[in-house]
């Protein structure tokens, strides 16, 4: 042990003139007694109390701060204060989004049977017997579930294929053509469709090609097609242009063609991006429900070929449960199924996020020693 | 197996734009030849047109003749794929691929032209390349794991290994050493030296000590100013280059008193 010949201080000179490190809870303990103290005199509610305390513990920290610290100080915990604020605004809908979904979904999704068994037979007398007796509430959304799954991966391999090549001529052979120019701007106006217009040139394609009438899965996986083709052609041009031109360049330098070069090399360096890309434009239709609505109909019963008959799928399933109750006298097991089925759809998009990101964790370059 | 390269009144334009203007060389089999010059005078255009590597850049064509072992690169009906495959080409910066193991850099050349090759020929071909890269014994024990896991000299001599596994007759390199550390530098160096026993190797450097250190024969490139073409202006002997040049222009760059 040496013996050191500086004094102990409790306080270092450096951070002389600073607040201390428990400034902010104690203003934050004060803005809201001081918050629910003004919304008593007011009335008082959860909302008001939220905001009037955030006005205040900025406003305070702020103030403290520009008195003790200094104005360069004050002006960082105002942004600090912005942009937390800012975040918990954009926070604020979802939490209460999933936390609804979640309260009114998941009775529904715990009813037995609700993942296996379709609405074939279910008939308004059923849904009176449960609310009157209190039975279980029968019928399920396996038809829907089926049917946005068919519809969903028939959209997918149709999009996929389309909006990769498209992607490899803008990047690779467009060179800033007229026809590459033409192709970016109409995949930048296809962004930008409704959807309903989508469904609509679906239904009108297929009645003038195959018969009026037509209404099958397939219509609505070319509608939902139409939806993702350029969100795919988007998201895989972005990623094969950060693919570098050194390495197309080395496998052109060991005499590989061109287009082994794009299959060997720049789709497999990309293929995370692709892939994590692909997974989200499926996310994105996947509870698309005009389109669907005028193209494929609505079933109650379970349909396994796209081809042919009306389908159901999620999303319709919800709007003609709530529309349209099974039992127009008493709506709650409908709502009911609504909202199991709602709960079922945010739980598909949240696990084809997360299989986003573990391709793309799984396709990722290599790195290591 | 190693060819030599005859240019005759070659211009190379981007566009409408004249890069380099009129150059007649001769390089010979089994020879090191340097091309030094400032920057922008248009060497390593040059060295591309020896592979046809310049043909990637939209716009870019040439007039004149290039010639390996009498056989005219830009030919009517010739292939670039053809003759990328007989004259290899190692980048400034090392890139070797980023999604293949150490073993598959080496094989890239093979694997990628989709050529059947045994597990046993890969094997040979991957130690030869390797050790023909003075890498082997540095990565023999890792092969499976990722090229870019490297150190930047690593990564260089391995995109030199994957050159040589495809057994071209010239290796052409655009400032190998630009990217790497003095001691990766020396490596690359002595390799340079043993492959000319095998290879025909063509380098561009701005670093003259380099130059002199491995080159037979030295070419020195200049412009005239900005907007204007590249020229070659004197090639011989690189120890006639370096200690008794023909040209004014060449005295002063390589001693240093340029501009």
């Amino acid at each position: 042990m040496t013996s050191t010949l500086t004094p102990v201080r409790k306080r270092s000179a450096l951070t002389k003139g600073q607040l201390p490190k428990f400034a902010p809870y104690v203003v934050l303990a004060l803005a809201l007694v001081v918050g629910a103290a003004i919304l008593a005199v007011v009335g008082f509610n959860a909302f008001g109390w939220g905001i009037v305390s955030a006005i205040l513990f900025t406003a305070g920290l702020v103030g403290w701060s520009a008195a003790v610290e200094g104005g360069r100080k004050a002006k960082d915990k105002l942004a600090t204060c912005l942009v937390v604020g800012s975040f918990l605004v954009a926070l604020l809908p979802l939490i209460s989004v999933i936390w609804t979904v979640l309260v009114n979904g998941l009775p529904g999704l715990l009813d037995p049977g609700f993942l296996t068994t379709s609405m074939n037979g279910v008939t308004g007398a059923f849904d009176n017997k449960s609310v009157e007796e209190g039975t279980p509430v029968v019928g399920g959304i396996y038809h829907a579930l089926l049917g946005t799954i068919q519809i969903t991966l028939l959209a997918t391999v149709i999009s996929v294929p389309v909006g990769l090549l498209t992607a490899v001529y803008l990047v690779e052979y467009g060179e800033d053509r007229p026809l590459a120019r033409a192709i970016t701007f109409f995949v930048d106006v296809m962004t930008g469709i409704p959807s309903i217009v989508a469904g609509l040139f679906a239904a009108a394609f297929f009645f003038a090609v195959v018969g009026p009438g037509t209404k099958t899965g397939a219509v609505a996986a070319v509608a939902l097609s139409v939806l993702m083709i350029p969100v795919v052609v988007r998201s895989s041009e972005e990623m094969l242009k950060i693919v570098p031109n050194e390495l197309r360049e080395a496998a052109y330098a060991l005499g590989v063609r061109k287009w082994r070069t794009i299959l060997r090399v720049v789709i497999p360096t990309a293929i995370s991006g692709i892939a994590s890309g692909v997974t989200l434009a499926i996310a994105r239709v996947i509870g698309e429900t005009a389109p669907i609505l005028v193209t494929a109909g609505f079933a109650t019963s379970i349909n396994n070929n796209v081809f042919s008959g009306w389908m159901a799928s999620l999303p319709t399933f919800i709007y003609t449960q709530i529309l349209n109750p099974t039992s127009p006298s008493s709506p709650d097991p409908s709502s009911q199924r609504a909202w199991g089925a709602a709960l079922v759809l945010i739980i598909l998009v949240m696990l084809l996020n997360l299989g986003a990101r573990l391709i793309a964790r799984a396709f990722a370059p290599k790195t290591g020693r | 197996m190693s060819k030599r390269i005859d240019v005759k009144d070659l211009n190379v334009y981007y566009g409408k734009f004249l890069a380099v203007e009129d150059v007649s060389i001769n390089i010979e089999a089994k020879s090191v030849t340097a091309f030094i010059g400032p920057s922008g005078c248009g060497k390593s255009t040059f060295l591309r047109t020896l592979n046809r590597m310049h043909e990637v850049i939209p716009g870019a064509r040439v007039e004149g003749e290039v010639l390996l072992d009498g056989d005219n690169l830009y030919g009517q009906g010739v292939d670039p794929v053809t003759v990328r495959s007989q004259i290899g080409m190692v980048f400034q910066r090392p890139n070797p691929f980023p999604t293949m193991s150490i073993r598959d850099n080496v094989l890239a050349g093979v694997r990628l032209n989709n050529h059947k090759i045994s597990k046993g020929e890969a094997d040979a071909l991957v130690e030869r390349s390797l050790q023909g890269a003075n890498l082997w014994n540095e990565v023999k024990d890792r092969l499976a794991k990722p090229g870019s896991g490297l150190s930047g000299g690593q990564q260089q001599r391995l995109c030199i290994a994957r050159a040589i596994a495809v057994e071209p007759q010239v290796i052409l390199m655009d400032e190998p050493c630009s990217a790497l550390d003095p001691i990766s530098t020396l490596a690359i160096e002595d390799l340079i030296n043993d492959l000319k026993d095998q290879y025909t190797v063509v380098i561009v450097t701005h670093n003259m000590q380099q130059a002199a250190r491995v080159s037979d024969r030295t070419a020195f490139f200049n412009i005239a100013g900005t907007g204007k073409p590249g020229k070659l202006i004197e090639v011989g002997d690189t120890h006639t280059i370096f200690s008794n040049p023909t040209q004014k222009a060449t005295e002063d760059y390589v001693s240093g008193r340029f501009g």
